[in-house]
C-alpha cells in the first residue's frame, strides 16, 4: 500500500481563547473523496484554511506524500498541488471566466497560449465551455461556484479543498455537482468536500470525518456515520436519538 | 482667432496630456494592485527627472540615451521603496498608508533639495531638440517626443497586463490577493513588481520631460495632483481609463488657458474631475 496523499495529526488551531480545531487527524489516498462535515462553527473551514496555507495551526503536522507542508504559504501549497473553493465564491470578477482559469492554468503552463488551450479544456470538463468568454461577473451563481471550481481544476492539483459547492443550488444543480465531483475523482484527484447539502456528500463520499467544537467526533464509511450517535446528537440533540429497534 | 490656432493647442493639450496620462498610468497601477495611494509618486519622476539631468551635467549624455537605464533605475527605485517601506503597511490601516506615501514625499523632496539644492536646472541641449513643421503648425521636437514615448510606454504596459502571464497574476492579485495566492502566486512578489512598473513609468515620463522641462525638488507636485484627477476620471485602478483621461485633461487644460486664462486652466481640469465624479463616481472608464 502508497503512503497516503495527506496525513493530518494533531491539528490543532486557536485564535486567541478560542479553540477552533482540537487535535484533528485524518488520512487521504490518492483518488479518494473524503467527507468533513459538522454543525456551523464546528472548525470544517479552519482545517481547509490551515491545508491551503492561509495560517499556520498552533500545533500538529499537515504531511503531503509524507513531507511537512504546515506554516508554507497558499501559494507554495497550492504549487505542491493543493487547490481549494471558497465557501462564499471568490473569482475574479473584472476578468472573463476563461481568463479566471487561465489563471488558474499559468500555475502549470508558463505559455499562455498553453494555459489558454489547458483552461478552455477543463472548461469543457465542468461544462462551463459556452460561457468562456463572458465577464465573470455575469454568471449566476451556480455558474459562479462552477467557474471556482474550474479554476482550481486548472492548477492541476492531486488535492481538491471544495467548501460548500453545492450550498443554495437547487436539487438538479446538486446533482449535477455530484456528477462532476465523481468525474473529478475519477480523474484520480482526491477531494476534501466540506458540505452541509447531505444528499450531495453521502452518496460520493468513500469516508466521512465529522467534526463538532473543533473536534473529531466520529469517522468512517456514510452508511454507519448517518446512524452514529455521535454524530445525531451533535447535530439534533439528544432528544433525537433512536430509542434503538 | 484662426483655426490654425485653436488646433495648434488643441493638440499641444494632447502631446501634454499624454506626458500626464504616463505619470498617472503607474499611479493607477499601484493603486489598483495593492489599494494604495502614492503620494510619492510624483517624486518617482522627479527622480526620473534628476536621473536625467546628471547623467547629462556629469557625462555629458542625452536623456533619450539614458531613458533606458533611467527607466531601470527607477524600476529598482519602486521595487525598493516598496521592499523598505510598503511592505510593513500592506494591511496597516489607510491612515497608516497615507501618512507613510505622504511621509515618503517629504522625505524625497527634502532628500533632493539636500542633495541637489533647490535651484531650476535644465538640460540646455539634447539630440530631440527643434521643430517639427506639420500641415501648418508647429511643434516643438522635445513635446513629440515625449508624447511619443508616453504613448510606446502605456501600450508596452498595456500589452503586458493584457497578454503577458506576469500580468494576467498582477490583475489576479488585484482582483483578490487570497484568491491569487490558491493559484500559485505570491502576492508579495506582485506587489513589489506593480510598485516597480509604477516607477518606471514615472521614471520615463521623467526622463522624457527632462529634454524641455524645468527640473528642481517640488516638480513632482506639478503633475501628482493632475495625476490624481486623472485616476480618479479614468476609473481607479483602469490603465486605459487613465490614458484617455490625459488626452481629455490635456486638452481642457490648454483649451481652458487659451480661450478663458492661463491663471484658472486648473479650476477647469477641477471642475471637469468634479463633474466626472459626480455624475460617475467610478470614473469614464471604471466598473461600477
Amino acid at each position: 500500500m502508497s503512503a497516503p496523499l495527506l496525513e493530518v495529526r494533531g491539528l490543532t488551531k486557536r485564535f486567541g481563547g478560542l479553540t477552533a480545531n482540537e487535535d484533528v487527524g485524518f488520512t487521504l489516498r490518492e483518488g479518494e473523496i473524503m467527507g468533513l462535515i459538522g454543525p456551523n462553527g464546528a472548525g470544517k473551514t479552519t482545517v481547509f484554511n490551515a491545508l491551503a496555507g492561509f495560517f499556520p495551526p498552533t500545533s500538529g503536522t499537515i504531511l503531503l506524500d509524507g513531507a511537512p507542508v504546515e506554516g508554507l504559504p497558499p501559494e507554495a501549497i497550492a504549487a505542491r498541488g493543493v487547490a481549494r473553493t471558497f465557501q462564499i465564491v471568490r473569482i475574479f470578477r473584472s476578468m472573463t471566466v476563461l481568463e479566471n482559469v487561465m489563471v488558474g492554468a499559468m500555475l502549470r503552463h508558463r505559455a499562455v497560449p498553453k494555459a489558454a488551450v489547458v483552461a478552455r479544456e477543463t472548461l469543457d470538463f465542468t461544462g462551463l465551455g459556452r460561457r468562456a468568454h463572458d465577464p465573470a461577473a455575469q454568471l449566476t451563481v451556480a455558474e459562479q461556484k462552477r467557474l471556482e471550481l474550474t479554476r482550481a481544476l486548472a492548477t492541476g492539483p492531486r488535492l481538491l479543498l471544495l467548501d460548500e459547492v453545492m450550498a443554495g443550488l437547487t436539487a438538479s444543480e446538486v446533482q449535477e455537482a455530484v456528477e462532476l465531483v465523481k468525474r473529478i475523482r475519477d480523474r484520480g484527484i482526491a477531494c476534501v468536500v466540506v458540505e452541509h447539502v447531505m444528499e450531495g456528500i453521502m452518496p460520493i463520499a468513500d469516508r466521512m470525518v465529522v467534526l463538532e467544537n473543533g473536534r473529531k467526533i466520529a469517522e468512517g464509511p456514510p452508511a454507519a456515520i448517518s446512524v452514529d450517535p455521535n454524530v445525531i446528537r451533535a447535530y439534533l440533540g439528544e432528544g433525537y436519538l433512536a430509542p434503538g429497534p | 482667432m484662426t483655426v490654425e490656432l485653436l488646433l495648434q493647442t488643441l493638440l499641444s493639450g494632447i502631446l501634454f496630456g499624454l506626458v500626464y496620462a504616463l505619470v498617472a498610468i503607474g499611479l493607477t497601477l499601484i493603486f489598483g494592485v495593492m489599494d494604495i495611494v502614492n503620494f510619492a509618486h510624483g517624486e518617482f519622476l522627479m527622480f526620473g527627472m534628476y536621473a536625467a539631468f546628471w547623467a547629462f551635467a556629469l557625462w555629458g549624455l542625452d536623456p533619450i540615451v539614458t531613458l533606458p537605464l533611467t527607466t531601470l533605475l527607477l524600476f529598482a527605485v519602486g521595487v525598493a521603496v516598496y521592499r523598505l517601506v510598503i511592505r510593513r503597511i500592506t494591511d496597516a490601516p489607510m491612515l497608516s498608508q497615507i501618512f507613510a506615501t505622504f511621509g515618503l514625499m517629504i522625505f524625497f523632496r527634502g532628500l533632493a533639495q539636500y542633495l541637489w539644492k533647490p535651484d531650476f536646472r535644465s538640460v540646455d541641449h539634447t539630440i530631440v531638440a527643434g521643430k517639427v513643421a506639420f500641415a501648418g503648425l508647429q511643434f516643438g521636437l522635445p513635446q513629440v517626443v515625449a508624447a511619443g514615448g508616453a504613448v510606446l510606454t502605456t501600450a508596452a504596459v498595456w500589452a503586458f497586463l493584457r497578454f503577458t502571464r506576469l500580468g494576467a497574476a498582477l490583475e489576479a492579485t488585484a482582483a483578490d490577493k487570497e484568491a491569487a495566492a490558491l493559484m500559485g502566486i505570491d502576492a508579495q512578489k506582485m506587489f513589489a513588481l506593480a510598485w516597480g512598473i509604477g516607477a518606471a513609468c514615472a521614471g520615463v515620463a521623467g526622463a522624457l520631460l527632462a529634454t524641455y522641462y524645468p527640473i528642481f525638488p517640488e516638480v513632482g507636485s506639478t503633475f501628482i495632483l493632475v495625476a490624481f484627477v486623472l485616476v480618479a476620471l479614468g476609473g481607479f485602478g483602469s490603465v486605459v481609463g487613465a490614458f484617455w483621461a490625459g488626452i481629455l485633461v490635456g486638452i481642457v487644460e490648454v483649451m481652458g488657458g487659451f480661450l478663458w486664462d492661463p491663471a484658472y486652466k486648473m479650476v477647469l481640469v477641477l471642475s471637469l474631475y468634479l463633474i466626472v465624479v459626480w455624475f460617475r463616481p467610478q470614473g469614464l472608464m471604471g466598473k461600477a
